[in-house]
């Protein structure tokens, strides 16, 4: 099985003695660099995850991307170091503070104090057509929060999502939950891949998907 | 105000704000943190084209300028919203509350002697201040129920209040309890940091102080829980799980606390722990399994 390209601007690189992931930008969360290239740490990122499990994300590098549940700006970070314009969503004020830090040196990282279940919100800032949306969103409702923010995507557009099903719900089976969110999914969107994230984060499921 | 598609975008109206003097960042963060609208627009080309913005770049360079300036604003700001304002408004409301239900008793029984057709309530304040009165003690009457209406709504304005600036002050505790049970618990403890540093087994029986004492002076068994028996978790458990139920709770709950106090940002695992000890709690009553009864006894 041939593994798909990463996109430009994210490479394989020997940092601290090791071959990581890694993108080229300012440091944000104390990860280890060389050269100016900041390691991507699967474990830390879904997005990561998937791009070391070799999930096709279509992505090529200088994409425009909607980054949905930024947290404090670990993964979003990267994203920006290798996409184009990058509005990066989160709602807690307290990682807001530290995505703002990332976001000041990176001048096409647009943070956003919003909340990712009500696009409304921030349509008014985030423009259409964008070519990827990214989601990290650890609430209930995930393919919910997906579906409400297809309208942010282009038509041949791709959604890279990380479905955590303890929240959806902690009691039941991943398996049965990650079946529920894919059939609320296919409503908005068709499903391209799914892969377990598992060997970097446990019971999440991780999909490609584009608008139908 | 015609709604062209330029209109709708967070860079609209800069012309007449700097006309009207106003600070330029100050209102492009208003209007990124208040504007709303439906649909997504090609914004960086409306920008070029309504003059905003000279070219895409000169546009993504003050989308940046602008949205930074903004988004730490509006953290500064929330965060700002502190335990303590949090007290005053969960007091105030509950003061509203039970003022409105007083007074609307004593409407409703003076409304009963002059109009047939009085209900009991709010609800029946509420009928009541629709009348049109005749007479001055009809007056006084409708005046009376206006104003338990006007409480009532004030009662609601000051929940919502809540729902807004819980999360923020405490947002562990405000997702695990919900924004009121949240400001009461930091109410009872006399803020985030008092609560924070309390034991669980307080935290369990926070506003059940009477029935505490009853059982340190003897005169009865000990409480199980306090406020957080307004929890679904406890509310709905069934009564031999709830001791469980609310000793569970009270735990996660004042980690929750520390965590919102000492760092201040949300912990998933902390929530999830939650949700399948309680799982496993009310697993028991399908089991057959018996309760904890003699465990709390």
């Amino acid at each position: 099985m041939s593994e798909p390209d990463l996109p430009a601007g994210v490479e394989r690189r020997e940092i601290a003695g090791e071959t990581r992931l890694a993108t080229e930008g300012s440091p944000v969360y104390g990860e280890p660099t060389a050269d100016g290239w900041r390691a991507w740490d699967p474990e830390r990122s879904k997005l990561g995850g998937m791009f070391e499990l070799g999930l096709d994300t279509g992505l090529s590098g200088g994409e425009t991307v909607l980054y949905l549940g930024a947290a404090s700006g670990t993964t979003v970070s990267h994203v920006a170091d290798f996409a184009g314009p990058t509005y990066a969503v989160e709602f807690a004020p307290r990682p807001a503070r530290d995505l703002v830090e990332a976001a000041e040196p990176r001048d096409r990282l647009f943070p956003l104090l919003k909340d990712a279940r009500k696009p409304e919100t921030y349509a008014h800032v985030v423009e259409a057509d964008v070519d990827a949306i990214v989601q990290d969103v650890a609430t209930r409702g995930q393919a919910t929060v997906a579906a409400r923010n297809a309208r942010f995507l282009a038509a041949d557009g791709r959604l890279l999502l990380a479905v955590k099903a303890r929240s959806e719900d902690a009691t039941a089976a991943p398996k049965a939950v990650f079946e529920g969110a894919l059939d609320e999914l296919r409503e908005t969107y068709e499903i391209l891949e799914t892969q377990r994230l598992d060997r970097f984060h446990e019971d999440h499921l991780g999909v490609v998907a584009t608008p139908r | 105000m015609t709604d062209t598609d330029a209109d709708a975008g967070w860079f609209a109206g800069r012309a007449a704000d700097e006309a009207a003097g106003r600070d330029p960042v100050e209102a492009a963060r208003e209007r990124i943190a208040n504007g709303e609208t439906d649909r997504p627009r090609d914004w960086p080309a409306l920008a070029v084209e309504s003059g905003f913005a000279d070219s895409t770049d000169d546009y993504y360079d003050r989308l940046h300028e602008a949205t930074v300036a903004a988004t730490r604003a509006t953290v500064r700001e929330r965060e700002r919203a502190d335990d303590q304002q949090l007290i005053h408004a969960v007091r105030a409301m509950d003061d509203c509350e039970r003022t409105a239900n007083e007074l609307a008793e004593r409407a409703a029984e003076w409304a009963g002697s002059l109009f047939d057709d009085a209900e009991p309530g709010i609800e029946g304040a509420r009928a009541v201040a629709a009348r049109d009165p005749d007479g001055e003690l009809e007056r006084r009457a409708v005046s009376l129920a206006e104003r338990v209406v006007g409480l009532a709504a004030e009662r609601d304005a000051l929940a919502e209040t809540i729902d807004r600036i819980a999360p923020p002050v405490a947002p562990n505790l405000a997702e695990m309890a919900g924004p009121e049970l949240a400001a009461r618990l930091i109410a009872l403890a006399g803020g985030l940091e008092p609560l924070a540093k309390k034991p669980s087994g307080t935290v369990q029986v926070l506003g059940a102080e009477d029935a505490l004492f009853a059982h340190l002076s003897g005169r009865a068994p000990s409480p199980k829980h306090g406020i957080i028996y307004t929890h679904d978790y406890v509310r709905n458990t069934r009564p031999e799980d709830r001791g469980s139920a609310a000793r569970a709770l009270a735990g996660k709950l004042t980690l929750a606390a520390r965590v919102d106090h000492y760092a201040g940002e949300r912990r998933e695992t902390l929530h999830d722990e939650l949700r399948e000890r309680m799982a496993t709690i009310r697993a028991r009553a399908e089991d057959g399994t018996d309760g904890d009864a003699e465990v709390d006894a």
